[in-house]
């Protein structure tokens, strides 16, 4: 054995490949990663693994059956991305929703929110190392889905909501199963924060990691708790709302410091808030229809086919032809989960639409990655990644 | 600070009396369209301006009006933090019409540009790291083109002898179909 020159040999940088089949990359996430020892110096992502050409195949299907489309974006949170698309074709249809079926649509959208959360945040914490909260939290989850099934039929790909409304009403008994269950699900969130919140672990792994300034935050297009968590407090539901949420009461949870601790309590936070809504949201829900009465623009129901020709006609035309939607742009954004989910809807007076281009949230958070992860550890960015909450469905579309 | 989007129109206006700069509002939102050589300009103006204070990039997106002449559209989503106010500034641009990047305005119009550089081939001038985002490492052509075929022109496929993916022209037992349900009828207007 030779003796190691007492001179220090100068370190080497070196390079590696993070992913795409890496168990804390979230689905497909490549980064290359240039380390100095253990050190990140850049974090480049290579994303586009799960392309699937959503946008191109949307301009080839008419509005109908392209609404399944944005179920399979961010698969975390279905029924949002819907949503932003069905408010578009609304508003360049020119109609609006029935008030029951506008309920419908937020108390769905918050269940949604808490899926959405329950497993970032369980996933999150597996990422620096626990592992019961995901157990605990799947239980929450699988009991919410649930309730999905129940209303739409699915579990994940709900494809429930449509131009002028829900697909069809709650049934029997739902509404107060779920006021029934909804403490209950306090209890498991409460669970979790008790578990989660003041381990220390887990702060040793989140408290100030991955630090993203207020200005910094708004310069990286962040939306949703990313930009919340920075200190911004800003939230569509509030300062542009849509549906009911204006006549609903909620806070709003900003964090201070910006870092993964502070994007991890921001969420924990909007699920107690969510659970406000949905609970507001069972007790204030006015009875009616949950779909417009134009039969251009919506399906007969099927018992009304049996005995009407009409009915029958209008069945056919709509799920040939569907309905066509006049001429005209426009912008229509919602506050998914993970931030600002936005549809830019171009239609041609056609049934189909011209363009449809999709504004994700997860693409912003992922670019702003090497800002956030410049000389932190390679161990804090499997924290980093996990407190972005991307889903890689809606990143590559 | 409070100001409402019919203000901030006669703003701009008077701020921008090219012949070619146009601002309306709809759909409660603030349309800017302009020459090509302007949009940096543009959208340093609304960003730095505190008047205006769009401090939010939201997106970029490109448009393809084949057959039209320019053919594409380019769209910023802008928006305003502080006024809570949207913004959509649009240009239109030709074929192999360089643009220039708005990157060192807004961090995050780096792979905006990507992607519509990667979609449809909109190239934009001194964007630090142009390289295609979504599609594959070695794809040609530019996707969101309308004439671009839905199904594209090759086929990937793991050869068992090469040990590796092989690409090829795309070989269907049935090319996709388009059903064309639209009809003329449009109904009875009763009045």
């Amino acid at each position: 054995m030779s003796k190691p020159s007492p001179q220090m040999e100068p370190l080497k940088k070196f390079t590696i490949n993070f992913g795409p089949q890496h168990p804390s990359a979230h689905g497909v996430l490549r980064l290359i990663l240039d380390l100095d020892g253990e050190v990140v110096e850049r974090a480049d992502p290579h994303i586009g693994l799960l392309h699937r050409g959503t946008e191109k195949l949307l301009e080839h299907k008419t509005y109908i059956q392209g609404l399944p489309y944005f179920d399979r974006l961010d698969y975390v949170s279905p029924m949002s991305q819907e949503h932003a698309f069905v408010l578009a074709t609304e508003e360049l249809l020119g109609i609006t929703p029935p008030l029951r079926a506008q309920y419908i649509r937020v108390l769905f959208c918050e269940m949604t929110r808490v899926l959405n959360h329950i497993l970032n945040v369980t996933t999150f914490a597996m990422d620096v190392g626990a592992i019961t909260p995901i157990l605990w939290g799947f239980e929450a989850r699988e009991t919410l889905l649930g309730f999905y099934e129940r209303a739409s039929g699915a579990r994940f790909h709900a494809a429930y909501f449509r131009p002028g409304g829900v697909h069809g009403d709650l049934p029997l008994g739902f509404l107060s199963d779920l006021e029934n269950y909804l403490p209950e699900l306090e209890k498991q969130i409460r669970d979790l924060d008790k578990l989660v919140t003041d381990n220390r672990i887990f702060k040793q792994r989140t408290v100030d990691i991955g630090i993203i300034s207020k200005t910094d935050a708004i310069d990286y297009g962040l939306t949703g708790p990313l930009l919340r968590a920075s200190g911004v407090a800003w939230d569509l539901r509030k300062s542009q709302p849509y549906e009911v949420y204006s006549e609903l009461k909620f806070d709003i949870p900003v964090g201070t410091h910006g870092d993964c601790y502070s994007r991890y309590l921001v969420r924990m936070e909007e699920m107690y808030q969510s659970l406000k809504i949905m609970l507001q949201c069972i007790r204030t829900m006015p009875e009616g229809d949950v779909l417009i009465q134009d039969f251009k623009i919506r399906a007969p129901e099927r018992d009304d086919m049996k005995t009407s020709m009409e009915a029958l006609i209008h069945h056919f035309k709509f799920f040939t032809e569907c309905f066509e939607v006049p001429k005209g742009e426009c912008y229509k954004a919602v506050e998914a989960p993970k931030g600002e989910f936005g549809v830019h809807l171009i239609a041609d007076g056609s049934n189909k639409p011209y363009r449809c281009k999709i504004r994700s949230t997860g693409i912003a958070a992922l670019q702003a990655l090497e800002k956030m992860s410049k000389g932190h550890l390679l161990g804090d960015l499997s924290a980093i990644i996990g407190s972005l909450d991307v889903v890689f469905g809606e990143v590559d579309r | 600070m409070a100001q409402t989007l019919q203000e901030l129109e006669i703003f701009l206006k008077a701020a921008f009396l090219e012949e070619d700069f146009h601002v309306h509002i709809a759909r409660n939102c603030i349309h800017i369209q302009s020459p090509v050589d302007m949009n940096s300009r543009v959208v340093s103006f609304l960003k730095e301006q505190p008047y205006c204070g769009f401090n939010q990039l939201i997106d970029i997106v490109g448009i393809d009006l084949y057959p039209n002449s320019p053919r594409f559209s380019l769209v910023y989503h802008l928006l305003s933090l502080r006024h809570n106010l949207r913004a959509q500034f649009k240009i239109c641009l030709d074929d192999m019409q360089a643009i220039q990047s708005i990157s060192h305005l807004f961090p995050n119009a780096g792979w905006y540009e990507r992607e519509a550089f990667d979609m449809y081939g909109i190239v934009f001038k001194n964007n630090p790291d142009l390289r295609r985002i979504l599609t594959e490492y070695d794809f040609q052509g530019y996707p969101l083109r309308k004439d671009f075929p839905l199904f594209g022109y090759t086929q990937v496929r793991y050869d068992e002898t090469l040990k590796r993916v092989v690409h090829e022209p795309v070989d269907l037992p049935q090319m996709s179909r388009e059903f064309d349900f639209e009809s003329d009828w449009r109904g009875a207007k009763y009045e």
